[in-house]
């Protein structure tokens, strides 16, 4: 009833999406990174000016689905005629970009949400020895604060990368060829078409979870 | 806008149906893995691992399509009639069946948690291992499991809207229709948005009311 061989034509198209959902991953992982770090220190700042707008963005992004975040970018943005006439139009025309908004921005409200909890658990002690010996403020966020919370953010971490990973399935609700888009235009054999990708995204995920594994057995050694 | 409202409440249905699901399966699964045999516990960590594995769009549409293949090979060998996979039914049994597995570590850690001189008091006192079960373990299981439950079904309610990419006539689908119809795809979809953020936010009231009734003490 399972015929693999019937893929066999298909391997090639299998590693072009295969390529699309690595570089889609690996691209909004980045963003997500570079914006969540200052958007932590903010969440998790004592200031209410500075918390409360952090708060709300990520609260807004967490509690709606990613697949209606996907659709208001793609399909809802076009409505305004603003934004046809604005510069950015040609990017947000273009489905790699609204997919890579999307997730970048989901990625970007749990990993900020993550870190801001890292943070917090960082010991006040060490913030205060650090100051005591005239070190300035930068230097301790840089040196010690950081350091720290990003290391006891790790395992979690390790569950956004994966998390990320599959949310990058709904890319293929917008046209974007990647996996499970694939999989999708194999119009026979659904069942093995659909059972590769599922083979596909079981493989990335036990590669990121024993990955992860080895970093949380090198960095975080002096927690447990 | 009565259309959209009209697909939640498919919407709502689907959720309903597969939490009903997702316990069940949580339920069975975590006592696999508490449970004394090998097999069934390895056949517990297998379910969890697949699903942890394997994204849920990729689950629907494997359990939607594949399902439909299976049906048709039982049909031709029963001589049977045409049998069409409901995508309301295949939405219900992925949701629950992905679920389940979240669930089943959320029950399999709130058993844990139980104190075990509890069930053994109860066994002391004569009553038989069904009745400590029912009486002394499943309630003290039910406070703590609320918060992971509470979070599982959050998750689960925003999982909800993947049910349209295999042609469930549900919200978002509705939203997509309207959408094309008026040309105003922002509006309809920000809305979708605005009713999940408002359920999203109202459930964990409902539920910190269940916490009040099953108080957690530490």
């Amino acid at each position: 009833m399972i015929d693999w061989s019937i893929l066999a034509g298909a391997v090639p198209a299998f590693l072009a999406g295969l390529r699309v959902t690595l570089l889609l991953l690996v691209t909004a992982l980045l963003g997500g990174a570079a914006l969540s770090i200052p958007l932590a220190l903010a969440r998790a700042s004592d200031r209410l000016w500075l918390r409360g707008p952090a708060w709300t963005c990520t609260y807004v992004v967490h509690d709606t689905p990613l697949l209606m975040q996907l659709f208001m970018i793609y399909f809802g943005l076009a409505q305004f005629e603003w934004v046809r006439d604005s510069m950015a139009w040609p990017l947000l025309r273009s489905a790699w970009f609204c997919a890579w908004l999307a997730l970048t921005l989901n990625t970007t409200a749990y990993t900020t949400e993550m870190l801001a909890g890292a943070l917090r658990t960082v010991p006040r002690g060490e913030v205060e020895a650090a100051r005591s010996l005239g070190v300035s403020p930068g230097t301790v966020l840089r040196h010690v604060v950081l350091p720290a919370a990003l290391r006891r953010a790790l395992p979690q971490y390790g569950n956004e990368i994966v998390q990320m990973l599959h949310a990058n399935a709904l890319a293929s609700t917008v046209t974007l060829v990647e996996v499970t888009r694939v999989a999708r235009a194999q119009s026979f054999r659904v069942t093995e078409a659909f059972g590769a990708a599922a083979i596909v995204y079981g493989a990335l995920t036990a590669i990121l979870v024993f990955g992860f594994r080895a970093l949380e057995r090198r960095y975080l050694r002096h927690l447990v | 806008m009565s259309a959209i409202l009209d697909g939640l409440r498919v919407t709502l249905g689907v959720a309903a149906l597969s939490v009903m699901v997702a316990s069940v399966l949580g339920v069975l699964g975590a006592a696999c893995k508490l449970g004394v045999s090998p097999v069934l516990k390895r056949g517990a960590g297998l379910y969890i691992t697949i699903i942890r594995g394997i994204p849920e769009l990729v689950l629907m549409l494997l359990v939607f399509y594949g399902g439909q293949a299976a049906v048709n090979v039982v049909e031709l060998a029963l001589g049977l009639d045409y049998i069409d996979v409901n995508p309301f039914v295949a939405g219900v049994l992925t949701l629950g069946f992905i679920f389940g597995a979240y669930l089943t570590e959320t029950f399999r850690g709130a058993i844990l948690a139980v104190p075990r001189g509890q069930a053994e008091a109860g066994r002391a006192l004569g009553l038989r291992p069904m009745q400590v079960r029912r009486l002394i373990v499943a309630p003290q299981t039910v406070r703590h499991a609320l918060p992971g439950f509470t979070n599982t079904l959050l998750v689960m309610v925003k999982a909800t809207a993947l049910v349209s990419v295999i042609g469930l006539d549900d919200m978002v689908n509705r939203a997509g229709l309207a959408a094309s119809a008026t040309r105003e795809p922002f509006t309809f979809y920000g809305a979708l948005g605005l009713i999940d953020l408002v359920t999203t936010s109202v459930s964990p009231l409902a539920l910190a009311a269940l916490a009040r009734r099953f108080p957690a003490r530490a």
